[in-house]
């Protein structure tokens, strides 16, 4: 039992890292530009299906992954330039419509593409199989995983907090109107937000391919967990998006264990609770 | 005695109603130059025409010399115009020094290089924030979010931001709206400071406020211009003592 639990934690925490990766992007881009991306899942999903098509290429894993987030960075610019750029100043209906549709046909295209059946993609070469962590034996590439996103999580914060651009985009979170105000080039604020959350969510979905597999639909499962953990991380923050999405993946995981089929529930459980107890979310501030 | 700002025969009507009808003034480059009226007597429309936030119906607005009508609010700062709010806009969970930061990059001298670098690290950024900051006597607060600072000096981290723009021409949106006698008394004191040092335009409802800061007085009444002199011409108005007065009874 004790082994079950163990590594149903680790997988949690692992799950959790890429669900942060996730969040992180959303929340960005809802805090700076103030708009719902409902196609962020699809982000993910295109991340996961560009790195499957890059390896078949280039036949190295690791640089697959370097190079198949900036797939999904193009696909996430294009969508900006061509139809989030025109709607900033419409009402959140026009915006949600608009990102729900490109959602739906990426979607489609995806089936179109790579086809209606899912497949997965094998971890790299050294790091298939397990290793002995003493409690519990468990597989190199999710402890891998853990490693990359952390160095990646821990990136984007230093970017966040120490670079010029990122004081810009905290700044954007905060009063996008002020930063403009101030003579400050918004678009180009707006568009690389948008474009470094297209990245994450294009890491995330290649780091997560040898873990949960490729089905056309990911995109559109992974987005309702990602709303989940803007809500419990408090809107515009990233820590907070980063905590949110490791209790998400552990309380997923350990519910496993226990109900399997409550699985999904409880990150709504999660949700409803942190509405009731903590409306403003776990680091925010309204 | 030039004029850094004139403003010529501005109108701004919303739908039928004329906000501002056809006012024209001049600010003399140096001098503080005060646009009063009642509340609802046409000055902040005025100052939004000023600002771009507002396209006037009719008029122009000059500085420098040069036609700015209609110029969006964020092309105002590289031309040397900086302005404060009326209602204290900052960016409450960054520090007092990353507020003022965020104005000294926009406005930052040195351009091209590398797109990204440590923000501590962009050329002369550091030292305008340092010396903004030490100009409205908020140093010490320095590394506190700004959400935590008192009302006042708030209101002064706003100021921080618009010197921190190096600005020729400061716009000041009731300034004291809001804040406590004390406050008030505070944040007057400052502008007094600034005064020969930049060109002003102070938007105030309150005479009083005014009286002993100004060069001159600009008195709106009804979107209409109803008189403009020095303090003590404008005290010794009839109407403009009856459009106050008036306004009390």
């Amino acid at each position: 039992m004790l082994f079950l639990v163990v590594s149903q934690i680790i997988n949690g925490v692992v799950t959790g890292m890429i669900y942060a990766l996730v969040g992180v992007g959303l929340t960005l881009i809802l805090g700076v530009l103030n708009i719902p991306n409902f196609a962020h899942g699809v982000l993910f999903a295109f991340g996961a299906y560009i790195l499957l098509s890059v390896l078949q290429v280039v036949g190295n894993f690791w640089l697959a992954l370097l190079i198949a987030p900036f797939g999904v960075v193009l696909l996430g610019l294009l969508l900006e330039l061509v139809g989030v750029r025109r709607l900033y100043t419409a009402h959140h209906d026009y915006q949600l419509l608009f990102l729900f549709a490109v959602a739906l046909i990426l979607q489609e295209t995806i089936i179109l593409i790579w086809g209606p059946i899912g497949t997965s993609v094998l971890p790299p070469a050294g790091l298939q199989g397990a290793v002995n962590l003493g409690l519990t034996v468990y597989p190199k590439y999710r402890l891998a995983v853990m490693g990359i996103t952390a160095a990646i999580v821990a990136g984007t914060w230093l970017f966040l907090t120490r670079t010029n651009v990122g004081a810009i985009v905290r700044a954007g979170i905060e009063n996008r109107e002020m930063v403009a105000v101030l003579g400050i080039d918004i678009q180009k604020v707006f568009a690389l937000t948008f474009g470094l959350g297209a990245w994450l969510a294009g890491v995330a979905g290649g780091l997560a391919s040898p873990i949960m597999g490729l089905t056309p639909s990911m995109g559109f499962d992974i987005l309702p967990i990602a709303f989940v953990i803007v809500v419990v991380a408090g809107l515009g923050s990233v820590p907070g998006a980063i905590l949110a999405g490791i209790l998400t993946g552990v309380a997923q995981s350990l519910t496993t264990i226990v109900f399997p089929e409550a699985a999904n529930v409880v990150i709504y459980l999660l949700m409803g609770l942190m509405i009731l107890v903590r409306p403003q979310g776990l680091f925010g501030k309204r | 005695m030039s004029a850094l700002l004139e403003v010529r025969d501005v109108s701004k009507s919303f739908g039928a109603v004329a906000a501002v009808a056809g006012v024209s003034l001049a600010v003399t480059e140096g001098r503080l130059h005060s646009i009063i009226g009642p509340n609802g007597a046409g000055k902040t429309t005025l100052f939004n025409c000023i600002t771009g936030e507002v396209q006037p119906t009719a008029g122009r607005i000059l500085y420098d010399g040069r036609d700015i009508t209609g110029l969006p609010p964020h092309a105002l700062p590289a031309l040397g115009i900086a302005r404060s709010f009326q209602r204290t806009s900052i960016f409450p969970t960054l520090t007092v020094a990353e507020n003022v930061w965020v104005s000294a990059y926009a406005r930052r001298e040195t351009r091209g290089g590398p797109v990204l670098v440590p923000a501590d690290r962009v050329e002369g950024v550091g030292e305008t924030v340092r010396a903004a900051l030490a100009e409205v006597g908020l140093a010490a607060h320095a590394e506190r979010p700004a959400a935590v600072l008192a009302h006042g000096d708030q209101r002064l981290l706003d100021f921080a931001i618009a010197l921190a723009a190096r600005p020729r021409l400061l716009l000041l949106d009731e300034p004291t709206a809001g804040l406590s006698r004390q406050e008030t008394q505070r944040v007057i004191a400052y502008i007094g400071t600034l005064k020969g040092r930049y060109t002003i335009v102070l938007i105030e409802h309150k005479m009083d406020v005014v009286m002993t800061l100004s060069d001159r007085v600009s008195v709106m009444y009804f979107g209409r211009l109803l008189a403009e002199g020095t303090p003590p011409e404008i005290r010794g108005d009839a109407r403009v003592r009856e459009a106050y007065l008036g306004k009390r009874a």
